[in-house]
């Protein structure tokens, strides 16, 4: 008995053991930075010219400009209509692919060439799927050429001056390049539930609409919730295709301007204190989304 | 079958993923500069304090080194390879080592070139400046090289010496064109910088269009119809008639109205617009309304298009460089090619790029920056050598105003047409001394701000505190 015992703990060691490089990691590039980040906030602290100003410590004063012309809703809430034109289109399809693929039924031809090509666009590097997306849809490019030649319209449309369209395209983009990641991992959802729960729905008489809404969807919702929070959070730092597409002024008014390219307006100056004020609410907002997200889909196990 | 293409479909995926996989590289490089960035502000301070009780030792220093010689190590920082080709080639005693290296006598030359991109240059030749107190004597930085947007920065700063201090007087630099030395002269009154360039713009007209609806294409003929700003925009309603954009953007004249402002970018710490400004966005506004003109960017696609007839330009606004190297003079079927720009005075005088030669605080070189900035910037055999060779516009009255008046230089893309004594009007009128160290974020905000005004997103006066809003993110010290 005792002899068992101490070959647990001697176990238990090489738990500890293999914990050490991720704890280290984490220390070191993240909760370090997190900490500074915070400190850094309290401080007027950047660079005029060649003139290091500060670092004083001024208080929340950074937090009271930041939120004093109120401008930090607008972006707020430019980003989340960007992530919602995205993401729910984004997870119709998903969805339908997903249980397309996943369907034994179905027997789809060329699945896995097609689960491949779905995931292409992911690889583009998405600054360069912008500058595309830039010349694809400029005022003089083959878009405008094409719609006119079409008869659509007579001068060519533009498209990075309209809020909508500017927004869509943003969207599009975001849409066009995620949605392969996501299908693959509802896909794997799907593919985890028992075949015998799909067969049962069956022969009790089921439709396939049926079966998707009662079955598919309820035992799907742990992957939809880690779906929805990390594409929430990845929304939340949207910032390369909008950057890139309006070469950083989030044209037109800045109707297509995001929190971080808001951020990145703050390092020009190389403005700590500004840039990390605006961190940490970027941090406390993460935390509050994913906080209601996980209590409105209810991941809790306890209660089914 | 399905197997096999599976599988190519897989290399191909992996093999973009590896080249991601390169370009997520180039960006840790990136986030690399910007900590050692962070680390060189940090660094600060204490240099900072250092740098003084160093200055008074460091003088003693340096008049020691300069009687047993000087530094044996001579840096030089810039963005591209233009002023090294210009000292291989027209200073004497340059002799090249291999591609970052040369030697001058005894002295070993080092080439520190950042290209400019993304302020690359700029956030480099800052770290390395900020730490230059604390450097041996041979990594300190003796010369580096500065663009008039962003010249001020440097300028204004301690870490610039006074032209006057390494030796040369203002007689050395009277043939220099006077906005040449606005550009690098401090808010105290001192110049800190020389340039053996000058860059006067002017007004490329498309002949074609000229004789198409002015039945001339003669350049002090078509000056008539371009004289003044009042009658450039009564100009452009008779070129849109004939199907013709007067200029490519608005922002094609931006620069000719902002370098003939009365007013800086910042006074007192706050931000002020001047008239000519706020002049420049009401005609602007007038023109794309009546369909005049567009709201593109410079260089983009859509702005290049009038490089070609097919584009219906009537004109550019730019210095020698542009229509030269820029207009696709090369291609076939554009109008440079076929010799069909000319070259007139245009409304105001303006000048667009060029590069000047700072001198770094700390240096153990004096001589031999004393050396180089008066055989490239003002012996006048080496700048006849250059617009010779390198067809460039050279910072020397003298020369230039003498090649003006040679009826055998004549430029092909010009159809024919000597444009040096076009360039010189222009430029001798010129002046900068209303520049500010804020001069690139606003330039740059300004645009970018109006655009929305133009394109009917917003108001002037919505506008106009969009630019604010950007300038204060920009330079936070500043106050509207």
């Amino acid at each position: 008995m005792k002899k068992k015992k101490s070959r647990v703990s001697g176990y238990n060691k090489w738990g500890y053991i293999f914990l050490i490089p991720f704890t280290l990691a984490y220390v070191v590039f993240q909760l370090i930075p997190l900490a500074n980040t915070i400190y850094n906030s309290f401080f007027e602290n950047y660079m005029s010219g060649l003139k290091q100003i500060g670092p004083t410590f001024v208080g929340i004063d950074n937090y009271r400009k930041l939120f004093e012309g109120g401008d930090i809703w607008t972006y707020a809430k430019n980003t989340m209509v960007l992530w919602i034109m995205c993401f729910i289109p984004q997870i119709i399809l998903s969805l339908l692919l997903g249980a397309w693929f996943s369907d034994t039924r179905l027997r789809l031809r060329g699945s896995r060439f097609f689960k491949t090509v779905i995931y292409l666009p992911n690889l583009i590097m998405a600054s360069a799927f912008a500058m595309l997306f830039f010349t694809l849809f400029s005022d003089g490019g083959p878009i405008n050429s094409l719609l006119m030649q079409l008869g659509f319209i007579d001068t060519p449309y533009k498209f990075l001056s309209n809020t909508g369209s500017a927004r869509g395209l943003i969207a599009f983009m975001n849409c066009l390049m995620w949605f392969g990641n996501t299908t693959i991992l509802l896909m794997a959802g799907m593919m985890g539930i028992d075949t015998n729960l799909f067969e049962a729905a069956e022969v009790d008489g089921a439709t396939s609409t049926q079966v998707f809404y009662r079955v598919t969807l309820p035992l799907l919702r742990p992957i939809l919730v880690y779906v929805i929070i990390t594409s929430l959070i990845g929304g939340l730092q949207l910032f390369d295709v909008p950057q890139i597409l309006t070469n950083g002024t989030g044209d037109p008014m800045r109707t297509t301007m995001t929190l971080i390219m808001f951020l990145n307006k703050h390092l020009y100056s190389k403005n700590y204190g500004m840039a990390g004020a605006l961190s940490v609410v970027l941090f406390i907002m993460t935390g509050i989304l994913s906080l209601i997200v996980f209590k409105v889909s209810g991941n809790d196990k306890r209660k089914g | 079958m399905k197997k096999k293409l599976a599988s190519v479909m897989l290399c191909t995926a992996m093999s973009m993923s590896m080249l991601a996989g390169c370009g997520g590289s180039g960006g840790s490089e990136t986030a690399a500069n910007t900590e050692t960035e962070a680390a060189g502000t940090e660094a600060k301070s204490e240099a900072e304090s250092e740098a003084k009780t160093e200055a008074a030792g460091e003088d003693t220093e340096s008049e020691a080194a300069g009687t047993e010689g000087q530094g044996q190590v001579f840096n030089i920082y810039c963005w591209n390879e233009e002023f090294k080709t210009r000292i291989t080639d027209h200073y004497a005693d340059y002799e090249k080592v291999d591609a970052t290296t040369g030697k001058i006598g005894d002295i070993t030359v080092k080439w520190n070139i950042t290209p400019n991109d993304d302020n690359a240059y700029q956030n480099n030749l800052d770290a390395t400046l900020l730490k230059q107190a604390d450097a041996s004597a041979d990594d300190r930085i003796d010369m580096f090289l500065v663009e008039a947007d962003y010249a001020l920065k440097y300028i204004d700063s301690e870490y610039t010496m006074a032209v006057a201090d390494l030796g040369i007087t203002d007689a050395d630099l009277s043939k220099q064109y006077q906005y040449t030395k606005d550009v690098v002269t401090d808010s105290a009154g001192v110049l800190k910088g020389v340039s053996w360039q000058g860059c006067p713009g002017v007004l490329f007209y498309n002949r074609e269009a000229a004789k198409e609806v002015f039945g001339t294409d003669d350049p002090a003929e078509v000056q008539e119809y371009v004289k003044d700003w009042d009658t450039f925009n009564e100009t452009a309603a008779v070129l849109k008639e004939a199907g013709y954009s007067i200029m490519s953007t608005v922002n094609d004249s931006y620069r000719v109205y902002s370098n003939n402002v009365t007013s800086p970018w910042v006074v007192d710490g706050k931000i002020n617009i001047d008239e000519n400004i706020m002049k420049w966005v009401d005609d602007s506004k007038e023109l794309v309304d009546a369909g005049e003109t567009n709201t593109y960017e410079l260089w983009s696609d859509d702005w290049s298009k009038g490089f070609y007839p097919e584009g219906k330009v009537f004109c550019y606004f730019g210095p020698a460089w542009l229509v030269n190297f820029s207009m696709a003079a090369d291609t076939e079927g554009s109008i440079g090619y076929q010799g069909g720009w000319g070259a007139t005075e245009g409304p105001q005088g303006f000048f667009w790029g060029g590069t000047w030669i700072c001198a770094a605080e700390g240096t153990d070189n004096a001589e031999l920056i004393k050396d180089i900035m008066l055989t490239m910037t003002t012996d006048d055999a080496v700048m006849k050598e250059i617009v010779v060779d390198d067809d460039d516009f050279v910072n020397n009255q003298d020369v230039m105003n003498a090649m003006a008046e040679d009826t055998g230089y004549a430029s092909t893309i010009l159809g024919g047409q000597n444009p040096l004594g076009i360039y010189c009007a222009g430029v001798e009128t010129l002046d900068l001394s209303n520049l500010s160290p804020y001069d690139q974020g606003c330039n740059e905000e300004f645009q970018n701000a109006m655009k929305n005004y133009f394109e009917g997103n917003a108001t002037k006066e919505e506008a106009l505190d969009l630019f604010y809003k950007a300038v204060v993110e920009k330079y936070p010290e500043l106050t509207y």
